[in-house]
């Protein structure tokens, strides 16, 4: 019997020569993540225990994303914890605001994690990086602890589910518009404890944004990971990294590893992707997915283009493409949030910026800010949002009564214009 | 390892930004954390009412959503002395076994326990006892690899003794 991509990964990292769903292993990893929520209550135990020293300073990122620039004193002396374990480190990859980006962004962005590798991070979002053929998951901060002093993790072999993606996309569907569709199908724990696996010719298609918008989101159906399997998109998109400025001293050897046809799956998914339209979640869970035309008419109050789903520059692309020349309605507060400042910098040269400002919406430094109701966008009662992230839960942005309806940034954009959820098609 | 304490009941799919909003993830501290659990549930005064050796109890999913360790620990820091659910999203599975919040997978034990019954837990049998309704229900067991973090009491103690 053959191997998928993520048991081949794990088996590469934990010294194995075979290994099955179930089994607990001990896996080396490439890289591991803490941000400013997670990572003081991991340094906290990591002192606790009376760890002196980290495993490899350069395998350490902490990045401070969710409540800055610091939102408050509380959240400043948090970020303090992080800037403070850093300097004391010598940890590398810290990213201070200025150079800091949303981490499930900047850290492909940067280069940082690459095809092969097993990446843990404290974020639940860290599934992302499945995109790229690494076996990436989110957990705890205890966990961070521990992998900080030993560089190692412990991780139960997950099944794995096979979603088969054909045809070619409609016009304003993309990653997002796939995997809302696909967890709509599925449910919130479809894919408990599984690692998604996303294949057809529609994602051999797909380009790298949109793959990072759907591994991201695998955790919305309880899957413990996403991953595509690298190909020449994949390859072409590591090489451009290495090839920016940032990117280059992290250059390294990696691995592409591909599913055997003979690997067993738990369940195999297909669908025919010509059938789906921009999806809207409704809310208060991700698996509300509907197509964006049945909505009947939902007046909105603010709409967020930003986060680690759809905070990448061809999320922007998209969304200035709808706003040019035109007007948010004056009701709606329209806030574009660039994942990182290369990308911000990217929008500023590309106009993009210049478009959001003209059509009424205001443009953020980087933040994960509104998407957890951090800040820079928190909804009042009763208030309604349509916002390009991942999680539409009871107060998610904000009020408890406050509602947030899941989108791609072209329905975000367009909603924007119209004042109530809208088709792009009707802007 | 026994507990024992009165039921409060919640639904499937409690995420955790139901068990403590993001608002709070600006601190550590137990016992601010501990006044907010369960604050995202709207008309929810848990915080308020949950005594020393309560215990949860819920439908599927529980703990879905977001890493943070906050949720756990929340539970712990209010006295609760054990979860049971009839399944647990995989964060929350695993940062509560590295904490040691006490969790039960168990669909009947779910299912059958009403908001304020009686219950006593044995860890140790696995046991679940509804002294109110006089029922007993089974749990999951353990895999060996998580009893063993179990008993160690947490994952830092576990690896303590071979890397510090």
């Amino acid at each position: 019997m053959g191997y998928t991509i993520t048991q081949k990964i794990l088996m590469a990292h934990c010294g194995k020569k075979a290994l099955k769903p179930g089994d607990f292993i001990d896996a080396r990893i490439d890289l591991c993540l803490g941000n400013d929520i997670t990572a003081p209550l991991a340094i906290r135990e990591f002192e606790r225990i009376g760890a002196k020293k980290v495993f490899n300073k350069n395998k350490i990122a902490l990045i401070p994303d969710h409540f800055t620039p610091n939102k408050d004193m509380k959240s400043a002396n948090q970020c303090k914890v992080l800037s403070q374990f850093a300097s004391k480190h010598n940890i590398k990859h810290y990213y201070e605001v200025g150079r800091m980006g949303i981490e499930h962004v900047l850290l492909p962005e940067l280069g940082l994690v690459l095809p092969g590798d097993v990446v843990i991070g404290a974020d639940s979002h860290t599934c992302t990086y499945g995109a790229l053929g690494a076996f990436s998951t989110g957990m705890g901060s205890t966990d961070l602890a521990a992998a900080f002093i030993t560089g190692r993790c412990w991780f139960k072999v997950p099944e794995s589910i096979k979603f088969v993606y054909k045809g070619k996309l409609n016009k304003w569907v993309g990653g997002k518009d796939l995997i809302l569709h696909t967890i709509g199908d599925i449910g919130v724990d479809g894919a408990l404890y599984s690692a998604m696996e996303f294949t057809g010719d529609t994602i051999r298609k797909l380009s790298m944004d949109d793959r990072f918008a759907m591994c991201n989101m695998a955790i919305e159906a309880g899957g413990k990971s996403g991953i595509v399997e690298p190909d020449a998109i994949t390859e072409k998109y590591v090489k451009s990294r290495w090839a920016s400025a940032a990117g280059k001293v992290n250059k390294r050897a990696h691995k592409l590893y591909r599913s055997d046809s003979d690997a067993k799956y738990k369940k195999i998914r297909e669908y025919d992707v010509k059938k789906i339209e921009p999806q809207v979640s409704t809310p208060y869970l991700p698996s509300n997915a509907v197509a964006v035309s049945k909505l009947k008419k939902v007046s909105i109050d603010q709409s967020v283009i930003g986060s680690c789903t759809n905070g990448r520059i061809s999320d922007l692309r998209v969304a200035a493409k709808i706003l040019k020349n035109k007007k948010v309605k004056s009701s709606v507060r329209t806030i574009v949030i660039p994942a990182t400042q290369q990308i911000y910098l990217d929008a500023l040269k590309e106009g993009l910026v210049e478009i959001f400002i003209d059509s009424g919406a205001v443009v953020s430094t980087p933040t994960c800010g509104p998407c957890l109701g951090g800040h820079m966008g928190i909804l009042g009662a009763g208030e309604v949002a349509v916002a390009t992230t991942n999680r539409n839960f009871k107060g998610r942005m904000g009020d408890l009564t406050s509602k947030v309806y899941l989108s791609n940034p072209a329905v975000a954009a367009a909603s924007a214009i119209k004042g109530r959820i809208a088709h792009p098609e009707e802007v | 390892m026994k507990a024992n304490g009165k039921a409060f009941k919640f639904g499937k799919n409690i995420n955790t930004d139901e068990i403590i909003p993001a608002k709070y993830l600006n601190t550590t501290d137990a016992k601010e954390l501990a006044s907010h659990c369960m604050e995202g549930i709207i008309g929810n005064d848990f915080a308020k009412k949950v005594k020393g050796g309560d215990i949860i109890v819920a439908g599927r999913n529980f703990g879905c959503g977001s890493s943070r360790e906050h949720a756990p620990y929340s539970i712990k820091s209010a006295g609760v002395s054990c979860v049971i659910a009839e399944s647990f999203a995989r964060i929350f599975y695993r940062n509560s076994i590295n904490i040691g919040l006490p969790i039960l997978e168990s669909k009947t034990a779910a299912r059958g326990i009403k908001e304020g019954d009686k219950i006593e837990v044995d860890f140790t049998k696995g046991e679940i006892r509804n002294v109110t309704k006089g029922k007993v229900y089974r749990s999951q067991s353990f895999p060996a690899f998580m009893e063993k973090i179990i008993k160690a009491g947490g994952l830092l103690k576990m690896i303590q003794d071979s890397y510090l």
